[in-house]
């Protein structure tokens, strides 16, 4: 539930300042800090399973994120807030989505098309449209796109360095094949590097929520979209398309769920903007994934639902108590 | 009619400040789909350029006897003539290009930029400032378009006007810069880039039109 919020007072003990009345002591670094501490399960279990790969994307990623920001918001002439945190996610987060292989010089691209294109060139933290990372993960995904789908097996499977192969929903759409639903919880499968393993994602998502940062109709709303709406399909063919508890637990449905929906500035402010966000991010996965030429869907599903956030808005508006139109 | 320009005024504006793709937005089309290569671009840029100053002529030399109320379709007969011309010139002599520009060398019928300069332009002046006026536009569509094929080329392919001088091992080409995709992203950065130097020259106390 929300903290307790603490309210201004005057001289008086009355408040006489316009609105906002409820104050809370969150502010911006705040909440990215906590954003930040709620990605260290994710990000240790990366760092487990794809050992130096995984340290060396995310630093990658975070210090080219944090460098880009600095720039542009040097030569916009505007105050340099790198310490507040949020480029600091869009780089881990871009890096968790990105394949072990990856190569350094392409994390580099990445994280400055994100910060740079993504976010300063909307007008900064707060302006963007689109969640930055995700939108440097499709800029990555347009550009290398043989390397952003070479996979590894996890290093700690098999005792080797890598080994190539198929993520699970590659494998279950072109070979119709299924990976064992405890791996894929656990994070015992190839992937992207913060993608493999849900409970640890889960374990952030649910810190997050105990915080009260975000909105637990976004994350829920999301899986559970995808799993109504995979589970149909499952109904009609249920030896052609998979359980839809596999739909939830592969790819990138839980980091995308409880870090990427429910960015503050990407996702509508009312409660039915909300619903329609969810549910129709939850119906593009499953249509992608299953019908799709890609094997995944995440990415684009918040992309496009991120696209008409500022309509949804805007139709979605409350009524003024009393209007007449 | 209006305020009459030197000669050389009328040339350069299609250069820089009336340049037409990157101030007036004209003839996106071609812009964004042929250039994927510097030699696309050029081929394209030359083809219009030559339906551009042909057009322009004639429109400019018949405006006396064009009724007001039929000019847009004789304007269009005349560009559609001569774009003919120009695509069984390339057809006959440079079929790779012609294959590689595919349908984009029909449609520069229907470029704007062409109508446009005839209906703002031919239409109003002297033969000899309609063909300034149209060389001026087609140099600057030409330019851009290069330029914006050599970005692309550089990037999307590791060469330039097919020669290729980045290595594999060396730089991955990106990929997306071939796709439509990459011209978007290409040409709002070179009208970004343009804009702000343009401001800058104008905050500078240079003189602004």
């Amino acid at each position: 539930m929300e903290k307790e919020a603490k309210e201004q007072e005057s001289a008086v003990g009355l408040i006489i300042t316009s609105s906002p009345h409820i104050l809370k002591e969150t502010s911006i670094p705040k909440i990215m800090h906590t954003v930040i501490m709620a990605l260290i399960p994710a990000m240790a279990v990366s760092i487990y399973f794809f050992r130096l790969r995984a340290v060396i994307m995310i630093v990658t990623c975070t210090l080219a994120s944090m460098l880009t920001e600095a720039f542009f918001q040097r030569l916009r002439k505007r105050q340099v807030t790198v310490y507040d945190g949020s480029a600091i996610i869009t780089g881990i987060l871009l890096a968790l989505t990105l394949p072990p292989s990856f190569p350094v010089f392409g994390a580099v691209l990445g994280a400055v098309f994100a910060v740079a294109i993504g976010k300063q060139f909307f007008g900064g933290l707060g302006y963007n449209i689109f969640n930055p990372a995700l939108l440097g993960r499709a800029f990555l995904q347009a550009t290398y796109p043989v390397l952003i789908t070479t996979w590894t097996e996890p290093f700690a499977k098999k005792g080797v360095d890598a080994i190539a192969t198929a993520t699970p929903l590659a494998l279950m759409k072109f070979e119709g094949k299924m990976v064992p639903l405890l791996d894929l919880f656990f994070g015992n499968t190839s992937g992207s590097l913060g993608e493999t393993s849900a409970l640890a994602i889960i374990i952030g998502g649910l810190y997050l929520r105990y915080k009260g940062y975000i909105n637990w109709k976004l994350p829920l709303g999301y899986l559970g979209a995808i799993f109504v709406f995979g589970g149909i399909f499952w109904l009609i063919n249920p030896a052609k398309y998979p359980v839809p508890v596999f739909h939830i637990l592969a790819g990138g449905a839980m980091l995308g769920a409880w870090f990427m929906v429910t960015d503050m500035v990407t996702s509508p402010v009312t409660v039915l903007g909300q619903w329609i966000f969810v549910i129709g991010a939850g119906f593009l996965v499953v249509i992608i994934r299953l019908f799709g030429g890609l094997p995944e869907g995440v990415m684009y599903s918040i992309l496009l639902m991120n696209a008409i956030v500022p309509l949804l808005n805007r139709w979605t508006k409350p009524k003024i108590f009393g209007e007449v139109k | 009619m209006a305020v009459s320009k030197s000669v050389l005024e009328e040339f350069t504006k299609g250069l820089w400040s009336e340049n037409p793709v990157i101030k007036a937005l004209l003839g996106l089309c071609p812009t964004l789909a042929v250039t994927n290569s510097a030699l696309n671009g050029l081929s394209m840029g030359l083809a219009t350029t030559f339906v551009l100053i042909s057009s322009s002529t004639i429109v400019s030399i018949i405006k006396r006897v064009v009724p007001a109320q039929v000019r847009i379709p004789t304007f269009i007969v005349i560009i559609a003539g001569f774009v003919t011309v120009a695509d069984i010139f390339l057809k006959a002599q440079f079929p790779p290009i012609s294959k590689s520009l595919g349908p984009y060398v029909p449609l520069i019928v229907v470029n704007c930029l062409i109508l446009g300069r005839s209906e703002i332009f031919a239409s109003k002046h002297s033969v000899g400032m309609s063909i300034i006026d149209a060389l001026g536009m087609g140099v600057g569509f030409s330019g851009t378009l290069v330029v914006l094929g050599s970005i692309r080329e550089i990037l999307g392919s590791g060469s330039l006007f097919n020669f290729k001088f980045l290595a594999e091992s060396l730089f991955t080409p990106w990929v997306v810069m071939v796709l439509p995709a990459g011209a978007f992203l290409t040409l709002g950065f070179l009208i970004g880039m343009i804009n702000f130097i343009s401001s800058r020259k104008g905050s500078k106390g240079r003189a602004q039109p």
